[in-house]
């Protein structure tokens, strides 16, 4: 978990010797607003899932696209380009 | 390296030669033996002397290296830490003003580990514009994270160049260097410089491997953004390399001296054994400084004098091991620290705050923008030392040399 590395899991200071590190790092936790999937409405077409520029977006269970939202920034293309209207967007505050 | 035969028609042969040097030129001619792969450089006064001769070299074929002119000093350093990233040596120069125009890259430098030694030819900070030397732009860098050495003449810019690389560029270190060398007072003063043999530098001096560089066959992240959860632990991480690379700096110094015969230390002492006063000074007005020093051993006055060499990281354990004795001990700085006094002056004293017993700490501020000191000034810094040491001061900064 990213928020419990020490300064003593820096391997060179910000250097990070292994790529495809996103994987381990919280990097969502500034978002704003968050993607909420109505499976009524969803396809499961996948777009949402092709388009996340953070890879986010991940297969689930029953085939449905569910954002992660360790890493999710909350840009809201998902929501944009999803063609069954399936994904809105809440403020994180929002329950 | 294709760059042996610079200089020998200064006296050839196969052993060191004791020629006369510019000290900027000994700079430049420690790069080159050093086999630079990357210079990245904007020429400013006082530290011109030293990319223009790197520049010559290059042209000339004495130097295989990239000589990249930039458009300013902010480039210059970015260009060095390019460079670094994907495995060059890499140097760069700069003064002053120059210095404070790359200052946010110089963090970088640092944070992102690529060991880039820079020479800095210490010079005052505008306003008024001012050429001349002081140590003002040395301490706007003070907390940069760069090893940082002041040179008292022509072979210590030489010689601790050389050095720069060897433990700036150590696997266990990777930290970018800074040479001080004061404005004209030493950049521009030509002296008799030893130069090893191409061989000896070769046996001090391994190339540099890079343990990082970017390679596309083994993709990794520099300079990774860095969020609230993890920023705090980067930079105490960064600390305690820093901190850490003291190892490799004293190991650097021995080696040096063992292959070179010259030995350095992070701080230096002169005359101080016994000594109840201690003189403190940097840079190049040291040597004036002696010569008070042993007019006044001669006359039997127990004083002393000690220089921080290593101005960062903070040689704490050797500072207070020199220090320990003496009754009284007098900073002399080249720099204001505007609203607080002397910078060198408060770092002392603080380092000195939990020993017992320690002695007195005054702090006295001259030789600003080029003035001057002279051995009088430093007569005159050691009495009024004293006499604030015995009355205290009433005066908003204690000066020398000002009118």
């Amino acid at each position: 978990m990213a928020d419990e590395l020490t300064w003593k899991d820096m391997e060179v200071d910000n250097i990070i010797t292994k790529a495809g590190n996103a994987s381990v790092r919280k990097t969502g936790d500034w978002r704003t607003e968050r993607p909420i999937l109505d499976k009524e409405k969803c396809v499961k077409c996948a777009l949402c899932w092709i388009y996340c520029p953070d890879a986010a977006i991940k297969p689930g269970e029953e085939g449905y696209y569910e954002a992660d939202l360790y890493y999710c920034k909350g840009c809201g293309i998902c929501a944009s380009i999803c063609p069954a209207g399936a994904i809105t967007m809440i403020e994180e505050e929002e329950k | 390296m294709p760059c042996g035969s610079y200089n020998d028609d200064r006296g050839g042969g196969k052993m060191s030669r004791r020629v006369a040097l510019e000290a900027s030129h000994a700079v430049a001619e420690a790069v080159r033996m050093a086999d630079v792969d990357v210079i990245a450089a904007y020429p400013i006064t006082p530290q011109t002397h030293i990319p223009e001769r790197l520049a010559e070299m290059v042209a000339n074929g004495d130097l295989n290296a990239a000589y990249i002119p930039v458009e300013s000093e902010h480039s210059a350093l970015s260009t060095c830490l390019g460079a670094a990233a994907v495995g060059a040596r890499t140097f760069t120069a700069t003064a002053g003003q120059g210095l404070e125009l790359m200052h946010e890259v110089v963090y970088v430098a640092s944070s992102m580990r690529y060991p880039v030694v820079m020479a800095v030819c210490n010079r005052a900070l505008s306003a008024p514009l001012s050429v001349w030397g002081d140590h003002s732009d040395a301490m706007a860098v003070r907390d940069t994270g760069w090893i940082q050495i002041f040179c008292q003449n022509g072979q210590e810019a030489f010689d601790l160049t050389l050095w720069a690389f060897r433990v700036g560029e150590d696997p266990k270190v990777l930290v970018p260097v800074m040479v001080h060398i004061d404005g004209f007072t030493l950049s521009h003063v030509t002296e008799p410089v030893v130069l090893p043999e191409q061989s000896e530098v070769d046996r001090f001096l391994p190339g540099f491997q890079y343990p990082f560089a970017l390679n596309p066959d083994k993709p990794m992240t520099h300079g990774a953004f860095g969020p609230p959860e993890i920023y705090s632990e980067t930079k105490l991480a960064q600390e305690v390399a820093f901190r850490n690379s003291k190892e490799v700096i004293l190991q650097g110094w021995k080696e040096f001296g063992d292959i070179f015969g010259r030995y350095y230390h992070p701080v230096e002492e002169y005359k101080t054994k016994n000594a109840e006063i201690l003189l403190l000074t940097m840079g190049a007005f040291t040597e004036t400084a002696k010569i008070v020093i042993d007019n006044r051993r001669d006359k039997g006055e127990a004083i002393g004098l000690i220089s921080v060499r290593l101005w960062r990281p903070f040689p704490f354990e050797e500072f207070r091991r020199v220090v320990k004795g003496a009754q009284l001990l007098i900073v002399f700085d080249r720099a204001i620290s505007l609203g607080l006094g002397g910078p060198v002056f408060s770092e002392v004293r603080s380092a000195l705050y939990d020993e017992e017993p320690r002695p007195k700490v005054v702090g006295i501020i001259g030789g600003l923008g080029g003035r001057d000191m002279s051995e009088e000034n430093f007569d005159y810094v050691i009495n009024r030392g004293k006499e604030i040491a015995e009355k205290g001061s009433d005066r908003i900064l204690e000066t020398v040399g000002i009118r």
